[in-house]
């Protein structure tokens, strides 16, 4: 039925421009409670007292809980993927400002944010670390023992470590980096760095737990339901069947909705209070609460006078912020890629996740590849630039080709890495002259090209139940918060039972009906779920086959399902319930050299070529037209997958030219829109947007993620861009007037004056 | 702490009374009526989740006192397929795929009949600045700018 490559409009279209969609954030429930939280004001220090007598005098409020109140129903209240680090509410010490300190609990919010105002707490203030680079070797210590998960195999050496605020030291060694770079004509060193940012999901993150008897609903903005209901029923020490997790639309989560975030203190309120309580973070907390990792990457490179990199090495440095959040994979499974989408043979990779007194960080849009892109793709271009070579074809000659081993060893496969240079480099028409502007004006193009792996080891379950009437359901843990997968993954559903996807229902998000999924993170739906309801489609589609012999109907004939089933129970009843799970397979990577031959179950790529003009009188920048490339197999819904792109290339954009947390002493000065800029209309160039011809041989119909790719080249093809249009190297986002003119002062030998 | 009043204005064209807060704002106010098209996002008046149509003229919910509604007529997003079709801008939006998340699309939905009403043929230019005071995390404008001009070009062959 063609029913994948179908540009359909999206399953849930008309409930979302009606206003309809369901949201958490819309929810409310009979006897309700609003949580209000009273949050740290110093980045570091025991916690000496907390006074809530007058909070709890106040009125409407119907209670006031710290963190000692947690425990009394859990007594073990730390939480986290990776480490069990983060208290629900602080417990004997604060470790950043805006941490979670105390509750305020009444059926009107404003009397609870009223209360919270009387809350008064007292703090042994201990000396704080905001650097990630310092804090490697800093005396202030953010926590006292390493709490390893236990989830992740590689992270049981840290368990109990003491005295450090490396939560993970990630390394990397293939050949020998020392002799290559001895013997190689040119080496260049850089240090760039990234700054920290906030997701911003329009819907800020929502929790609503609903006690029962012996049992807890929460209804979450969440993208990991599954691991939400573990996680609450770990906490618990209750069975995970106690626990359901509901999860309607999600109003935007580029992975600030992961794992656990208002979820276990939604739950704990509820228990406590044997009420549905509901925390709804505003805009300002969510800054509070997840955030992208600022980094310092130190890259170094040997290069032949030819042009080919005959060693690389590379030092990461993550900021994790307080909690360690899902950080220490980002350091380690965007770690092992620092080295570049390029065939080098002689590579080291140190990557450490750091513990500061920040807000946490964790995954965001990229899983981290967008901070290693920018300082790789920068350092690329700088290289091109000493030998003397064109730095598409400086790239052209580097890059890793299928067949070939990626830095881990693993060899490479439905990579298209070279298309997709090839698509940007011909779009912006690389070698054909351009309007390089006169006067103030300069105009310059730049690219840059990336590359992530997926998530592995991981598991999706998928349900696809056929009703006698012949409609179709699908059960999936996968959410959908923007990016299109329940169409995508109906459209699956359909190919494979030769329906149409408008016919097949998609029930997401509800750990009461649907199998267990990792998550909806790392790009991984379209390829995990996707190939796991592929498999419960086909095993509904055999059972049908099966039912159809049985009743004596003709193999091959396309008979409607109906009939099928009308035959076999002599009225409309019955179903058919297919049930597909997928594990790819993985081998870890060595602790000693990073090295696995199987590290990914497939590759991402993405590439983004920029037209920039700089007013060199003023600093001031415009991104004249932005193009974009990626290779997602064969894509599945390709207008939503276009449109995902440049949406992601958008975002990007935000991050490289205008969003930065301000900290001043660990606070959030600008935890607003009024003074947290993201992209709006008047900031978008002129897009184009790419997907190059591919197949994904492993994926659900050739498919593979895309959410993702679209981050990847975009900040250094904007910074070399700059460095074309001026001569002037960019080494920290965001770019701004200020430093273009800095730089632009300082190359004419007559700096601004505050810097002589 | 503030009183309470009682307040009388048109909803999506029926004649209501609410008691209300006076620290309420508008979005609060729709939804004890059971309408959550309009939402709070920035709640600073900077994002547009929360345009709502007050006496005609788009206004943003979040800073929008309930009380300041008291005799005024109020439309919300739900207004605009009552009776069950679709408004043409909320067709052309699905056409063009003009949304990801939804969460910022009634905004988007709203301030583009109040575009296209005050101009109903605009150029690129005009769309985005008309539309620039509503935000779009997912980053779906270029999709919005084809959104609108495919409902300018459907909304003229209606007139």
């Amino acid at each position: 039925m063609n029913q994948v490559g179908r540009a359909i409009p999206r399953l849930e279209a008309r409930t979302k421009v009606t206003g309809r969609a369901d949201y958490v954030h819309n929810l409310r429930l009979p006897g309700m409670l609003y949580g209000k939280i009273f949050r740290s004001t110093v980045p570091h220090g025991r916690i000496v007292s907390i006074d809530v007598t007058a909070a709890r005098e106040a009125e409407g409020v119907y209670a006031v809980v710290t963190g000692e109140d947690i425990k009394t129903i859990i007594p073990n209240p730390y939480y986290g993927p990776a480490f069990h680090d983060q208290p629900i509410l602080a417990l004997d010490k604060v470790r950043y400002v805006g941490e979670a300190v105390a509750v305020v609990l009444a059926a009107d919010p404003h009397a609870a944010e009223r209360a919270v105002q009387s809350i008064v707490a007292e703090y042994e203030e201990l000396a704080p670390v905001f650097d990630e680079v310092e804090a490697v070797t800093s005396s202030a210590i953010v926590h006292d023992e390493l709490k390893p998960a236990g989830t992740f195999a590689d992270l049981k050496h840290l368990a109990g470590r003491k005295n450090t605020n490396v939560a993970l030291d990630y390394q990397l060694r293939r050949g020998d980096v020392a002799k290559a770079m001895a013997s190689a004509d040119h080496v260049l060193e850089h240090i760039f760095k990234t700054q920290q940012c906030m997701h911003t999901p329009l819907e800020p993150i929502v929790a609503l737990a609903e006690p029962g008897e012996g049992m807890l609903t929460i209804h979450s903005s969440c993208q990991t339901p599954s691991f939400v209901r573990m996680e609450i029923a770990r906490l618990l020490g209750w069975p995970e069947n106690r626990v359901t997790v509901k999860v309607p639309f999600l109003g935007g989560g580029f992975g600030a909705k992961v794992y656990v975030k208002a979820e276990a203190l939604a739950a704990a309120l509820a228990l406590l209070a044997r009420r549905p309580v509901k925390i709804a973070l505003t805009m300002e907390e969510q800054f509070y609460t997840i955030t992208k990792h600022a980094t310092t990457f130190r890259i170094k490179s040997g290069v032949t006078k030819d042009g080919r990199i005959v060693a690389r090495e590379c030092d990461v440095y993550w900021n994790g912020g307080a909690y360690a959040d899902i950080g220490p994979r980002v350091a380690q499974k965007s770690g092992f890629t620092a080295a570049g989408p390029y065939d080098i043979d002689n590579v080291r990779i140190d990557s450490y996740e750091v513990y500061t007194n920040r807000p946490p960080a964790g995954a965001l849009r990229g899983f981290g590849i967008p901070q290693l892109v920018w300082a790789y793709e920068s350092h690329t271009d700088l290289i091109a630039h000493e030998i003397g070579m064109d730095p598409l074809e400086f790239r052209r000659k580097n890059i890793l080709a299928d067949g070939r081993p990626q830095a881990t060893g693993t060899i490479m496969q439905d990579a298209a890495i070279g298309k997709v240079l090839d698509a940007i480099a011909e779009r912006m028409k690389w070698h054909a002259p351009f309007d390089r502007g006169t006067g103030t004006l300069r105009r310059g193009r730049g690219l840059g090209i990336g590359f992530k792996a997926s998530i592995s080891p991981t598991t999706s379950g998928a349900i696809v139940n056929v009703s006698a009437d012949g409609s179709v359901v699908l059960y999936t843990n996968t959410i959908d918060m923007g990016q299109g997968s329940d169409t995508a993954l109906a459209q699956i559903v359909a190919e494979t039972l030769d329906i149409r996807t408008e016919d097949v229902k998609v029930v997401h998000g509800n750990t009461d009906v649907a199998p267990y999924d990792m998550g909806t993170l790392g790009s991984r739906s379209t390829f995990h779920m996707g190939n796991a309801v592929k498999r419960a489609a086909e095993e509904a589609r055999a059972k049908l086959a099966a039912l159809a012999a049985e009743v004596g109907l003709p193999a091959g004939t396309n008979y409607p399902f109906a009939e099928i089933f009308r035959k076999r129970y002599g009225m409309q009843a019955g179903n058919v319930i297919g049930t597909g799970t997928y594990i790819p397979s993985y081998k870890p990577t060595d602790p000693k050299t990073g090295q696995s031959d199987n590290v990914t179950p497939f590759w991402m790529i993405g590439g983004a070529c920029a037209e920039v003009e700089i007013d060199t009188e003023t600093g001031h920048v415009r991104v004249l037209r932005l193009v974009n490339a990626a290779d997602c197999g064969r894509p599945l819904n390709p207008k939503v997958a276009r449109a995902q792109l440049s949406g992601a290339a958008i975002m990007q954009l935000g991050f490289t030219m205008y969003e930065t947390m301000e900290l001043d002493g660990g606070q959030v000065t600008n935890a607003s829109f009024a003074d947290y800029k993201i992209p709006g209309f008047r900031d978008i160039p002129v897009m184009e947007a790419e997907l190059v011809a591919a197949t994904q041989s492993t994926g659900p119909f050739g498919a593979k993620g895309l959410g993702e790719s679209g981050t990847f080249g975009v900040s250094p093809a904007i910074a070399n861009a700059i460095h074309d249009a001026v001569g002037i190297r960019l080494t920290e986002l965001p770019i701004r007037a200020e430093a273009i003119l800095r730089a632009l002062r300082a190359k004419e030998g007559r700096p601004l004056e505050d810097e002589e | 702490m503030s009183g309470a009043r009682t307040i009388a204005f048109t909803l999506n064209g029926r004649k209501e009374t609410a008691a209300i807060e006076t620290h309420w704002n508008l979005v609060e106010l729709l939804n004890r009526f059971g309408l959550g098209g309009a939402r709070e996002s920035c709640g600073q008046g900077l994002c547009g989740c929360c345009t709502v149509l007050v006496d005609g003229v788009a206004v943003s919910g979040c800073l929008y006192l309930a009380v300041a509604a008291d005799g005024k007529t109020i439309a919300t997003i739900e207004s605009l397929d009552e009776g069950g079709a679709l408004s043409p801008v909320q067709q052309a939006f699905i056409d063009a795929g003009a949304f990801q998340c939804g969460f910022c699309t009634p905004g988007f939905v709203l301030m583009t009949h109040q575009l296209l009403e005050k101009n109903p043929d605009p150029s690129e230019d005009e769309i985005r600045h008309y539309l620039s005071g509503n935000l779009c995390r997912c980053a779906a404008y270029p999709e919005i700018v084809e959104a609108v001009r495919a409902a300018a070009k459907a909304m003229k062959h209606v007139r």
